[in-house]
């Protein structure tokens, strides 16, 4: 290890410093509220040392001003080259330090309810998010692997933090299946590296390019066995269907905060370890992986809508929302360069931007969510009823987070989905393009009849509903977060374009 | 000035929502609004050079450009939509009228309403295929509040209806819309029209039947037009004269836009088919109508039936030569301005008869004549103009089209023209059982409308009267806008 590899991993190590330091402390501190303001202040450390990362890796002060010509900017191997810091890893270090940071700042109020274990709540959720940083730069499959790990298994503990039947429950169901999806996942990569001899996801490509050929998909059993086990494993992740059947208990009983995160940091390093591993090692192999996604894609919307319809509970609800925008962003790996006019593609770029806007409509939901929660105790649609007199503003920003899950102007889920359903049409993959709009329709009634509650239907009792100040300050980030991305989109798209070029072997 | 039409009232909803709470400041805030948005609209439209042609008053802003999808902020009028803006002023101003006796809610009412009046102003003078889908969309959001929140009967069912319904054509748009992009590398509207679209990521007739459906779904085309009797019945009356009134024009104006002036080829192949859909839309609507009892549904119905004359006029699309189809497509956009005024003056005179009455059934109705002169007469008026009375504005609109369509689809439209004799029909019985006949002593309280109720009555039938003695102020402007789009290359 030397030290430029410290310098390259200084986001991980500051982070894992702060994790450490928060375990220490929380020994010390009588005041655990001290912790959420530590933990907040020391991820700015992470953040300031991923921006000087990008300006290294773009040329100083790329991040300020665009550079003149396109080029995929520089990729620093770190580490034996088993991680690289290049725009890609440093695009989704961004995205998951301001999602653990508006996580944190939301659940306040949560770790202030827990008797025990507030400060291991703050430590396990930092380490997530270290994995995930991790799995972002990872380019050697055992590394993907460990960081994986660590990304799933502080999760599993934090879901059963509330420590009731159903908190417990989503516990051991994610410790399970991510215990079965992560067995699946190796099993795929050992079959790969069998094959071609490497764990470096460049070897990989390497062995791979011109040495395979003929009628069999991806051209040989072999790899066709390693790269579909593979995708298992990283399907549980994503919740993708078919290996979606955690998702609605985990969602449900875990406490919000954490199906919050879950819902939006897990899923958007589940891409990010598709999109590396799909683009970087089986890229050059002539073969249709994007048509496997573009099946599961219509698979995972339509089943996630159609379920979606039933349910009464509002997390279970948002939980198979996930599910199907899992397959709206699959689109976005379907639309392969294989397929365009041109041999570019926009897939990539598109994913990214609706990872960014995802991230902000979800946590804003969820958020709002935490706050009705909290006034009526209970997470059944309609007891939300009236919310629109009781608190209006929380009740619009509820509102205007689900008229983005829609995909309704002017906000950023419609922007990520005009993107995505681009990228699709660009990649001759129309009807493609025409399931997931069809999809967006069936999906307002469900967005909408929660819309319909709040503002319809007389409240139960008229007083004003209050709600923390931590977990407004969080929606507001968020909420904001919608309007830009849905009225300016392109400072985002621009990091998601340089990203998306880093991308390409 | 085109923006300033446009986003005016979006504005001002900011301002209100954000500063103003006393419900007299917001109605004033809003009438302002709508006074100078009607009278921008009138300069937009006079300001039209007819003698020049083309698109005029343009406004275009390039956003930073971002990586492949690069849409602009263009705004443009030509001789087809400069009308429909002065239509859009001119109802805005009315339906305000027409809300001033909201007690409910004031605040919000307005404020949806002013956004409701930004995005139809914006989607007939967007010339950026994204930004025209972008506030197509945007209408829904604050048509679903207005129908769900201040409407009546089962108004939640019918706003979800009309929502979900919108949504789904629109749906089929956005595919559309992209698969024109990446065979013509813009989303300029302008140079849509002038560029060659063999070329297309999916089949020329998939793209055409794709923008089809979505305009069809708000013309109303039977057979998607189910959503439009709930939606017009429930919502509250001046939300019925935007419907009515504007809403429903953003389709025949899609269709004539982009389908018409896109793919004349697809469109010349697809004429008859949609003649014929044009004759079943008014001969089936105006069968409909003659049984309905609920006043407001008949007027719905008769929506239908009148919109078939525009789809009507659109057909004619299949002549030989531009020469038939410019009187075909000049009166398919005349009617659709003469059918916003008139029905948005039906609608407005049914809501004042509901107010005062209570009541919408015609058998219960009858004798207010007697009761209510100013409504009743001007009730008469726009009765007449919806049946093609000589001297009023249908009758200008429904002759150009069957004038245009005649030498094109004979026996079609010789059909069509049986509608005409329905529409007396409905029209001639509904005006007696609801103002003559025996006055009841139900109605013998019923007052007569006041100052402010009357406003809105006077400036749609003064439009009505001034087209149909007159009909020259606009069918000039509308005939440029129709033979530049039959004149472009293809």
């Amino acid at each position: 290890m030397t030290v430029q590899d410290l310098w390259l991993l200084s986001p991980e190590l500051s982070l894992a410093f702060l994790a450490g330091l928060l375990f220490v402390l929380d020994l010390v501190l009588e005041r655990k509220g001290v912790l959420a303001v530590i933990a907040l202040v020391g991820l700015l450390l992470p953040l300031a040392f991923s921006v000087l990362l990008w300006g290294e890796v773009a040329g100083w002060l790329s991040v300020l001003a665009p550079l003149p010509d396109e080029e995929p900017g520089r990729a620093i191997p770190g580490l034996f080259g088993t991680l690289v810091v290049d725009r890609f890893a440093l695009f989704f270090k961004f995205l998951f330090l301001i999602v653990v940071g508006l996580v944190i700042l939301a659940s306040t109020d949560y770790v202030a309810k827990l008797r025990q274990l507030q400060g291991e709540y703050y430590v396990l959720i930092l380490v997530s998010t270290l994995g995930m940083l991790l799995l972002a730069a990872a380019t050697e499959l055992l590394s993907l692997y460990v960081a994986l790990e660590l990304t799933a298994l502080p999760l599993a503990a934090l879901a059963a933090f509330l420590r009731d039947s159903r908190s417990t429950e989503a516990g051991i169901k994610f410790l399970l299946l991510s215990g079965l999806s992560s067995a699946v996942l190796l099993y795929g990569m050992a079959l790969t590296f069998g094959l071609t001899g490497s764990t470096e996801l460049k070897e990989v490509a390497a062995a791979l390019r011109g040495a395979l050929g003929g009628d069999i998909p991806f051209g040989s059993y072999t790899l066709l066995a390693g790269a579909t086990l593979m995708v298992a494993g990283f399907g549980f992740k994503i919740a993708s269907v078919p290996f979606q059947m955690w998702v609605p208990d985990v969602y449900e009983g875990a406490p919000t905060p954490i199906t919050a995160f879950l819902s939006v940091a897990s899923k958007a390093a589940g891409f990010a370890v598709i999109l590396r591993v799909f683009y970087a090692a089986f890229g050059s192999v002539d073969l249709d992986w994007g048509a496997l996604f573009a099946v599961l894609s219509i698979a995972s919307m339509t089943l996630g809508n159609l379920v979606a319809i039933a349910q009464r509970n509002i997390k279970r609800m948002l939980a198979y929302s996930t599910i199907a925008h899992a397959g709206y962003l699959m689109v976005g790996v379907a639309a392969v360069s294989s397929r365009t006019p041109d041999g570019t593609t926009f897939g990539p770029e598109a994913l990214l931007f609706y990872l960014a806007a995802y991230a902000a409509t979800n946590l804003a939901a969820f958020f709002a969510v935490i706050a009705f929660v909290n006034q009526t105790s209970s997470e059944m649609i309609d007891s939300f009823a009236g919310m629109g007199r009781r608190s209006p503003w929380l009740a619009a920003l509820l509102a205007f987070s689900l008229v983005s899950l829609t995909g309704i102007p002017p906000t950023a889920g419609f922007m990520g989905k005009l993107f995505l359903f681009s990228a699709a049409v660009k990649s001759e993959l129309a009807w493609l393009a025409v399931v997931g709009v069809l999809n967006s329709v069936v999906s307002a009634y469900y967005y909408l009849r929660v819309i319909r509650v709040m503002y319809f239907q007389p409240p139960p009792t008229e007083e004003r509903g209050v709600s923390s100040v931590p977990l407004r300050v969080a929606l507001g980030s968020a909420a904001l977060g919608v309007a830009f991305l849905g009225l300016a989109p392109w400072p985002v798209l621009y990091l998601a374009h340089r990203a998306a070029l880093a991308l390409s072997p | 000035m085109l923006t300033a039409t446009v986003f005016l009232p979006l504005v001002s909803a900011v301002i209100i929502v954000l500063w103003i709470r006393n419900p007299r400041a917001v109605r004033l805030i809003a009438g302002a609004t709508f006074v100078a948005d009607f009278a921008l609209s009138i300069l937009v439209f006079t300001r039209y050079d007819r003698s020049v042609g083309g698109f005029h008053l343009l406004e275009q802003y390039k956003w930073l450009p971002g990586t492949d999808v690069t849409f602009q902020y263009l705004l443009g009028v030509d001789g087809l939509s400069s009308p429909l803006v002065l239509l859009t002023g001119l109802l805005g101003l009315s339906a305000f009228f027409v809300s001033w006796e909201i007690r409910h809610r004031v605040r919000e009412y307005f404020v949806w309403l002013l956004v409701l009046q930004t995005s139809v102003m914006g989607v007939f003078v967007a010339l950026d295929f994204v930004l025209f889908f972008i506030l197509w969309e945007l209408e829904l959001v604050p048509m679903f509040f207005l129908i769900s929140i201040w409407g009546s009967g089962r108004k939640e069912y019918s706003a979800m209806k009309f929502l979900i319904f919108t949504l789904l054509g629109s749906a089929f748009m956005l595919v559309a819309i992209l698969a024109l992009f990446f065979s013509t590398g813009t989303f300029d509207m302008r140079q849509v029209l002038t560029s060659d679209l063999r070329t297309l990521v999916i089949p020329l007739q998939v793209v055409f039947a794709f923008f089809f459906v979505a305009f069809a779904v708000k013309l109303p085309i039977w057979p998607l037009h189910t959503w439009l009797p709930d939606a017009h019945t429930d919502a509250p009356t001046a939300v019925s004269v935007m419907l009515a009134g504007v809403l429903l024009k953003m389709g025949g104006y899609g269709l004539i836009r982009i389908n018409a002036a896109m793919f004349p080829d697809v469109a010349h192949g697809a004429a008859f088919f949609i003649a014929v859909l044009a004759v079943i839309n008014v001969l089936y609507g105006a069968m409909v109508t003659l049984r309905q009892t609920d006043l407001k549904r008949l007027i719905a119905y008769s929506s239908i039936s009148h919109m078939g004359y525009v789809l009507l006029g659109i057909s004619s699309v299949g002549a030989p030569g531009p020469a038939l189809s410019t009187v075909g497509l000049t009166g398919a956009s005349l009617q659709m301005f003469t059918h916003g005024t008139i029905t948005g003056l039906l609608f407005v005179m049914v809501g004042l008869v509901y107010q005062k009455a209570h009541s919408r059934h015609i058998p219960d109705l009858g004798g207010l004549a007697s009761r209510m002169p100013f409504i009743a007469t001007v009730f008469v008026v726009a009765g007449l103009a919806s049946l093609g009375l000589p001297g009023l504005s249908g009758f200008v609109a429904e002759v150009t089209v069957l004038l245009g369509t005649f030498p094109v689809w004979g026996v079609l439209t010789a059909l069509a023209t049986f509608g005409i004799v329905l529409t007396a029909g409905y029209i001639l019985l509904t005006l007696r059982g609801v103002l003559y006949g025996p006055s009841r002593e139900r109605w013998a309280h019923l007052r007569d409308a006041t100052l402010v109720e009357g406003v809105a009555p006077v400036l749609l039938a003064a439009a009505i009267i001034v087209i149909g003695v007159y009909p020259a102020v606009l069918t000039q402007v509308l005939r440029v806008g129709a033979s530049e789009i039959l004149a472009l290359p293809h």
